[in-house]
C-alpha cells in the first residue's frame, strides 16, 4: 500500500508521519515544494513533537516525477495552492483515490477535476513546522472523511482510510455524507480565524473579550444560515466548538495570524469567501463574513501597495 | 478683539493652531510633558510644508503657570480629554473654549469642568509631527466651527475665532448649526479609520473602489450608508455626503501626491500601540445606533475589531506589527 501525502507543512507532515508508523503496511511519500524541508525528511526522517511524539520513514520529493504511483493521495497543502498541487500530482493517482484535508470548502472541486476518485475530508489536529524536518502537533483531535458526492470515491475505499489513518494514531471516521462534519469546522475557521488575524489575539484571548466573541456568534449565525440553506446537517454547534476550542488550545496562534505575522497570503478566499460563494448560490446574505474578506484582502494589500511617504 | 489664546495639547493639530496663531495673537501652550514645554520655550514652534514659519510662544506642563487667555482651544486626543479638562476646572471663567476633538461628546466632557461657553468645531486639515517643535502642515483643509446649543455660545464668538484663524493663514468656516458637518465627520472618519485601523492601509483609493463584488469600497460605503441611517434617525441632515467625501479624499491623494496617501489617526495609533479614538468614533456611532433603534451590523464588527486590536497590546496575546 502507497500513499502519498500532497503538501509536507504542518498538516501533512501529522499525516505522513503517523502513517508511517504502520512500518511493513504502508509506503508513505510526500511531495513538498520547500527543499530543506524534504531533504531533511530524507535523511533524518519526519520528526513530530508537541502532542505527538512520532519519528516516521518518510520518502520526501520535490519533484513528483521521482514518486511511483499510490492507492491513495492526501492533500495538505494551502487551499490557494490545491489546483496547482493538484496538476502536479494528479499522475500518481490514476488507480487511486485522493482525499483533501485541507481547510474550506473548494478543494474537493478542484481535485475531482483531475482525479477519479475523490474523498471529502476534515482534520482538527494542527501544529506548526518548527525546523525542516521538524512540526509540532499543537492540536490533536478527530478527522472525518467521505465520499465526495460528484465524483466519489467507493465507501470501502473511505473505510480502509479511515481504518490505517486510526491505526496509525489519526482517530478517523468514515462517514457516508461527510459535508456535515466539513462545514462545521468551515464555520468554526470562518468565525475564528481572520479574527486572530486582524486583532493579533490567540483563539483563547479572543473568546474572553465579549465584543470579539459576539461578533465570532454572529460570523457563527451566518455560516449556520448558509449551511441550513443547503441542506447540510451539522454534527455540532459550532459556537459550542469556539468555547471548547478556548479551553483546550487557548493559546493556540489560528493559522490565519501566523500567516499575516509572516506576511503570506491566507486561505481567506476558502474560508469566508467560500461561505459568501455558497450563501449567494443559496440567496442566503453574509454581511459579515464579506466583510471579513475585504479586511483581510486589505491586510494583503498593505504589505504591497503601502505606498511611500513623503 | 481676542487677544490671547490658550492651546491645550500640542499634538499634531495643537502645534499647527499654536504655529499659525502665534504669528498673530499672544498664545500660550498646555502640554503633557514638561521637557515639550521648555523646547519650545527654547526654540519657538516651526511650521513647514503648506507654510513656512515660526512662531514664538509661552509653553509650560502646569496649568497653574498658564497666563490669562480668552479663548482656549482643546487640541487633545479625545482620550484626553477628561484629563485636560479637570486641570482647567475653575480657570480660566471669562473665557470661551472650543473643542476639536474626533468623535462625539467632547463638548459634554468640557461643561462637565466649567462654565465657558463652548465652541464645537471639526477639522479636516491634517499634519505630520516631526519632533517637539517642528509640525509639518499637510492637508490645508478647513476647520467648522459652530455654537455649542447647550451653553448657548454666542454665534458672534465662532465669527470671531474665525476671522482671527483665517487671519493666521488657517481656512476657518463658521456655521451657525456645526451638527450637521460634526455627523458628516463622524460617519466619514468612523469607516475610514477603522478600516485603516484594522487593514493596516493608509486612505488609499482601495477604500472607494467598487468594480468587484469583494472590493474594499463595498464595505466602506456599508459602513457610512448605516452612519447616514443613524444621522437620520437623529434628525440631522448632513452638511457633506460621506461617501463623496472619501471618493474626494482618494482622487486628492492619489492625483496631487502620486506617492502621498493620508494615514488616519487610528492607524497611526495602532502601529504606535497606543489606544485608539474608536469609542468616541465608531463607538459613538454604534451608541447612537442602539439608541435610536437603527441596525449598524458592520460599523459593531468593526468596533469589536479594533477594540480586539487594542487588547492585543495590553493582554499577553500576539501583536501584529502593521
Amino acid at each position: 500500500m502507497r500513499i502519498c501525502v500532497v503538501g509536507c507543512g504542518a498538516v501533512g507532515s501529522l499525516f505522513a508521519a503517523h502513517l508511517a508508523t504502520l512500518e511493513g503496511e504502508v509506503d508513505v511519500w510526500a511531495y513538498d515544494v520547500v527543499a530543506a524541508h524534504v531533504e531533511a525528511i530524507n535523511a533524518n526522517g519526519l520528526r513530530l513533537t508537541g502532542r505527538a511524539d512520532v519519528l516516521g520513514a518518510v520518502n520526501a520529493r520535490t519533484d513528483p516525477r521521482e514518486i511511483p504511483p499510490c492507492d491513495y493521495g492526501i492533500v495538505a497543502t494551502k487551499a490557494m495552492f490545491t489546483a496547482d498541487a493538484i496538476a502536479q500530482t494528479a499522475h500518481l493517482f490514476a488507480d487511486g483515490a485522493v482525499c483533501s484535508v485541507q481547510n474550506g470548502v473548494g478543494n474537493e472541486e478542484l481535485i475531482a477535476a483531475r482525479v477519479e476518485r475523490v474523498i471529502r475530508g476534515t482534520t482538527f489536529p494542527a501544529g506548526h513546522v518548527t525546523a525542516p524536518g521538524v512540526v509540532e502537533m499543537d492540536t490533536a483531535g478527530e478527522t472525518w472523511i467521505g465520499p465526495f458526492e460528484p465524483r466519489p470515491a467507493g465507501m470501502a475505499e473511505v473505510e480502509r482510510l479511515a481504518d490505517l489513518l486510526t491505526r496509525g494514531g489519526m482517530p478517523t471516521k468514515a462517514l457516508p455524507d461527510a459535508r456535515g462534519a466539513q462545514w462545521t469546522k468551515l464555520i468554526f475557521n470562518a468565525a475564528s480565524n481572520p479574527l486572530g488575524a486582524l486583532t493579533g489575539l490567540t483563539h483563547g484571548r479572543l473568546c474572553e473579550l465579549p465584543d470579539a466573541r459576539r461578533l465570532i456568534s454572529g460570523l457563527v449565525a451566518e455560516g449556520v444560515a448558509v449551511a441550513g440553506a443547503l441542506g447540510i446537517t451539522l454534527d455540532s454547534d459550532p459556537d459550542q466548538l469556539i468555547d471548547h476550542a478556548a479551553k483546550v488550545a487557548y493559546d493556540h496562534r489560528a493559522s490565519m495570524l501566523q500567516d499575516v505575522i509572516a506576511r503570506r497570503p491566507t486561505e481567506i478566499e476558502a474560508l469566508n469567501g467560500g461561505v459568501v460563494r455558497f450563501g449567494r448560490e443559496c440567496g442566503v446574505p453574509t454581511p459579515l463574513h464579506e466583510a471579513i474578506v475585504a479586511l483581510i484582502e486589505g491586510v494583503e494589500r498593505s504589505w504591497t501597495s503601502q505606498p511611500q511617504m513623503t | 478683539m481676542t487677544k490671547r489664546v490658550a492651546i491645550i495639547g500640542a499634538g499634531t493639530i495643537g502645534s499647527l493652531l499654536a504655529g499659525h496663531l502665534g504669528t498673530v495673537c499672544e498664545v500660550s501652550v498646555l502640554t503633557r510633558r514638561a521637557e515639550h514645554a521648555a523646547l519650545l520655550n527654547e526654540h519657538g514652534l516651526r511650521v513647514s510644508g503648506k507654510h513656512e514659519l515660526t512662531a514664538q510662544l509661552f509653553a509650560t506642563a502646569d496649568a497653574a503657570e498658564l497666563p490669562e487667555f480668552d479663548v482656549g482651544i482643546f487640541a487633545c486626543k479625545a482620550l484626553d480629554l477628561e484629563a485636560s479638562a479637570s486641570r482647567l476646572a475653575g480657570r480660566a471663567p471669562g473665557a470661551t473654549m472650543m473643542t476639536v476633538q474626533n468623535g462625539l461628546g467632547a463638548e459634554d466632557v468640557l461643561a462637565r469642568h466649567g462654565e465657558w461657553p463652548i465652541i464645537s468645531a471639526v477639522t479636516f486639515m491634517s499634519g505630520i509631527r516631526h519632533s517637539d517643535c517642528h509640525v509639518e502642515y499637510e492637508l490645508d483643509t478647513a476647520t467648522w466651527m459652530g455654537p455649542w446649543a447647550r451653553t448657548a455660545t454666542p454665534y458672534a464668538s465662532v465669527l470671531e475665532l474665525a476671522a482671527l484663524l483665517i487671519s493666521s493663514g488657517l481656512e476657518a468656516e463658521p456655521m451657525r448649526d456645526l451638527l450637521p458637518a460634526q455627523w458628516s465627520k463622524l460617519i466619514f472618519n468612523s469607516a475610514i479609520n477603522s478600516v485603516a485601523a484594522v487593514t493596516g492601509l493608509p486612505h488609499v483609493a482601495l477604500f472607494a473602489r467598487e468594480e468587484r463584488c469583494d472590493d474594499l469600497g463595498h464595505l466602506v460605503h456599508g459602513l457610512i450608508d448605516e452612519g447616514v441611517a443613524v444621522a437620520t434617525a437623529a434628525g440631522v441632515a448632513l452638511h457633506d455626503d460621506p461617501w463623496a467625501m472619501n471618493v474626494l479624499a482618494v482622487a486628492r491623494g492619489e492625483t496631487a501626491h502620486s506617492d502621498y496617501a493620508h494615514r488616519p489617526s487610528m492607524l497611526e495609533d495602532v502601529e504606535a500601540h497606543r489606544l485608539t479614538e474608536v469609542d468616541f468614533i465608531t463607538g459613538a456611532l454604534v451608541r447612537e445606533g442602539a439608541r435610536l433603534g437603527i441596525p449598524v451590523p458592520l460599523s459593531t464588527a468593526m468596533y469589536r475589531l479594533v477594540r480586539g486590536r487594542e487588547a492585543s497590546w495590553s493582554l499577553p496575546g500576539v501583536a501584529v506589527s502593521a
